[in-house]
């Protein structure tokens, strides 16, 4: 794990709320990780949980006035980005830090050709002129992995399948070369075959250019694949952090361990083994339960669980669990 | 093995695509093109492929919510696509499916009560309300919701809770076949395993088939009897799950099994193989084989010749060169 000597980005208590007519949700509440330069961090999740909220506010994207960051700071480059006016982040945003979202398709304009919105980043943040915009988007293209990068430049989204505007999002993600990457679900909307490009992709320019990315996705098989450390989300909180090899070999929270068990395997033959599904659902976020959130559905819940909320347990390297169980025996220990 | 359930015949499938100007030449999606299989009773088949092949298309022709451009599909041996209206009637009570996204699905003005009595009017229409009132309430039991969600809208549920409503809707008719257009592909995995779980239950119970179609292979190697890959509208490979996984013939089934993403890190540094550049659109005409533009075993032949589907035993290839 890295420290915050050598990590780029550090989120610590993050609340962000949403206020609706129906009462506050507190969609992230109280969440603190850290993103190491050039590491790939994972934040994995199901549907609500508040992992796709919480890189709206990084990007100070969160939808106002109903959402509103209400606490914590988001440290990058020694300044707290949650400080920031909207002059000072649009400097950022799409320089320093930048963001490909899950569907292609609605995430770029219609009436402008590709080429065109890759270079408006170029455009505000270099003031670089037409021909060198141009030869910088080809370039990218390239980079990128789309074919006849030249052409293509002049094409409108709708004539590129779901593969090509995914790499045309990246590469306008990455034009200015940012420091910080978050990518929002970015290969659900793809087929398998071109996942797989992508992922790879990804792992490459991480590579090349030392961007540290945050994944957000709801496929531990996604985080499997590219991650370094990995935050698990539930109901607005994060339940558990490690780095990528302890975190599937050894899940702490009964959370994570449910999730792993929950997923149909492709390795081994499968049929008529009955997966182990967790009970019941997520929580609303407006009536959450006392005590762990996760307590309602958990196996091995106890008395205080329901209760009181668990503490952040530290289990070594890096590796911390929001969970009673492990308090416990610590306290035993 | 168990007796044929459903036969397609060389089934096929094409849809007119408007071209851009009135002289353009007409131009079809050839969205099923010449499919023979045989679904068995009481398996579990799975149509796997990715967006485009013509796997839900091929659903649909065997419901017969879609008219087919040639080929046949036959129930328990009756022609499905020629069959006379009463005949027809008879026999969507035994066929059922259940969609993707079940908002979509559920009508948002019924109540669920609504929603699970339409079926029983319509395939029992001399029930008596009380009849109604216990069936439905044995319908809600099988698919594990409690009885005061009748008065309830569907908007008022999450989406594992509506999977299970569009399931009790298909099972009210006692049907013997399901049909599970990506049934689960919508849900958190939490959800997802329940509602397998659920699927599972219910087909021992009920003695169900289910064709089961899904992108998600990871699913299709859990849930699935035999399966079949299909690829711009052909059926490329087709065997019993656990011998085409362990070892695909197909190059294409190879590139689709590796492209998985595995949730064990350990296993990262696997060799995968990724295909390069995108699947051609289905718009597109390709001469020979349709995988020949990205299969890197293609040769002249490919290139030439459509290559016939080859059966040996339980397990069928429609590729020139098949792998070991």
């Amino acid at each position: 794990m890295s420290g915050p000597q050598s990590s780029i980005l550090q989120v610590n208590d993050l609340e962000t709320r949403f206020f609706t007519r129906k009462g506050i949700v507190r969609a992230v509440d109280g969440i603190s990780f850290a993103v190491g330069k050039g590491r790939i961090v994972g934040i994995v999740g199901e549907s609500g949980c508040g992992k796709s909220v919480t890189s709206l506010s990084i990007m100070g994207l969160v939808p106002s006035p109903a959402g509103k960051v209400t606490g914590g700071s988001i440290i990058f480059d020694s300044q707290d980005l949650i400080t920031l006016g909207s002059r000072e982040m649009c400097a950022i945003r799409g320089k320093d830090i930048s963001m490909i979202f899950q569907e292609p398709m609605t995430s770029l304009n219609p009436v402008y050709t590709v080429g065109r919105q890759v270079g408006e980043a170029l455009r505000i943040h270099a003031g670089a002129d037409k021909n060198e915009i141009r030869e910088r988007v080809i370039e990218a293209f390239d980079q990128v992995g789309i074919p006849e990068p030249a052409a293509r430049v002049n094409a409108y989204p709708h004539q590129l399948s779901g593969g090509l505007r995914q790499r045309v999002m990246i590469a306008m993600a990455l034009i200015c070369e940012p420091r910080l990457l978050i990518a929002d679900e970015p290969t659900t909307a793809l087929d398998v075959t071109i996942q797989a490009q992508i992922l790879e992709l990804m792992m490459k320019l991480r590579d090349r250019l030392d961007t540290a990315i945050i994944m957000i996705t709801h496929d531990l098989g996604v985080i499997a694949e590219i991650c370094d450390d990995v935050n698990v989300m539930y109901a607005g909180k994060i339940i558990e952090t490690s780095d990528v090899f302890t975190l599937f070999r050894q899940p702490a929270h009964p959370y994570t361990q449910g999730l792993l068990r929950a997923i149909p395997s492709i390795t081994t033959p499968g049929k008529r083994t009955r997966l182990a599904s967790i009970d019941g659902m997520v929580p609303n976020l407006l009536h959450l339960p006392a005590g762990c959130r996760f307590q309602p559905r958990c196996e091995a819940a106890m008395e205080i669980c329901c209760r009181r909320e668990p503490p952040l347990v530290a289990l070594g390297d890096g590796h911390r669990v929001r969970c009673w169980l492990h308090q416990k025996k610590g306290e035993s220990k | 093995m168990t007796a044929p359930l459903i036969e397609t015949r060389h089934l096929k499938k094409y849809f007119p695509v408007k071209s851009g100007s009135m002289f353009g030449k007409k131009r079809v999606v050839r969205a099923v093109d010449d499919v023979t299989l045989t679904i068995r009773e009481r398996e579990t088949f799975a149509l796997v492929g990715e967006s485009g092949c013509g796997k839900t298309t091929f659903g649909r022709l065997i419901l017969r919510l879609e008219g087919k451009t040639a080929g046949n599909v036959y129930y328990r041996g009756n022609d499905l696509h020629n069959v006379d209206a009463e005949t027809l009637r008879n026999l969507r009570k035994r066929i059922q499916i259940i969609f993707q996204d079940p908002f979509a699905s559920l009508n948002p003005r019924m109540r669920i009560r609504s929603i699970l009595a339409e079926p029983l009017q319509t395939h029992n229409g001399r029930a008596t309300s009380r009849e109604m009132d216990e069936r439905i309430r044995q319908l809600l039991t099988f698919v594990g919701l409690p009885e005061q969600v009748l008065r309830r809208y569907p908007h008022q549920f999450s989406g594992g809770q509506r999977q299970r409503i569009g399931i009790a809707r298909a099972l009210a008719s006692h049907p013997e076949f399901i049909v599970c257009d990506e049934a689960v592909s919508a849900l958190d995995v939490s959800i997802q395993a329940q509602i397998l779980n659920l699927l599972e239950d219910l087909q021992e119970k009920f003695k169900l088939t289910y064709l089961f179609i899904t992108h998600d292979l990871s699913v299709v190697n859990h849930i699935a009897d035999r399966v079949c890959v299909m690829f711009l509208g052909k059926a490329v490979e087709l065997g019993p799950t656990a011998d085409l996984f362990r070892q695909p013939r197909h190059p294409y089934t190879r590139f689709l099994i590796s492209a998985v993403p595995i949730p064990d890190p350990e296993m990262r540094n696997r060799q995968k193989m990724i295909l390069t550049g995108d699947i051609p659109s289905p718009m597109q005409r390709i001469d020979g084989c349709r995988f020949h533009t990205r299969c890197p075993y293609a040769r002249p032949v490919c290139r030439r010749e459509d290559p016939a589907v080859v059966t040996d035993g339980e397990r069928a290839v429609a590729c020139h060169f098949p792998l070991d």
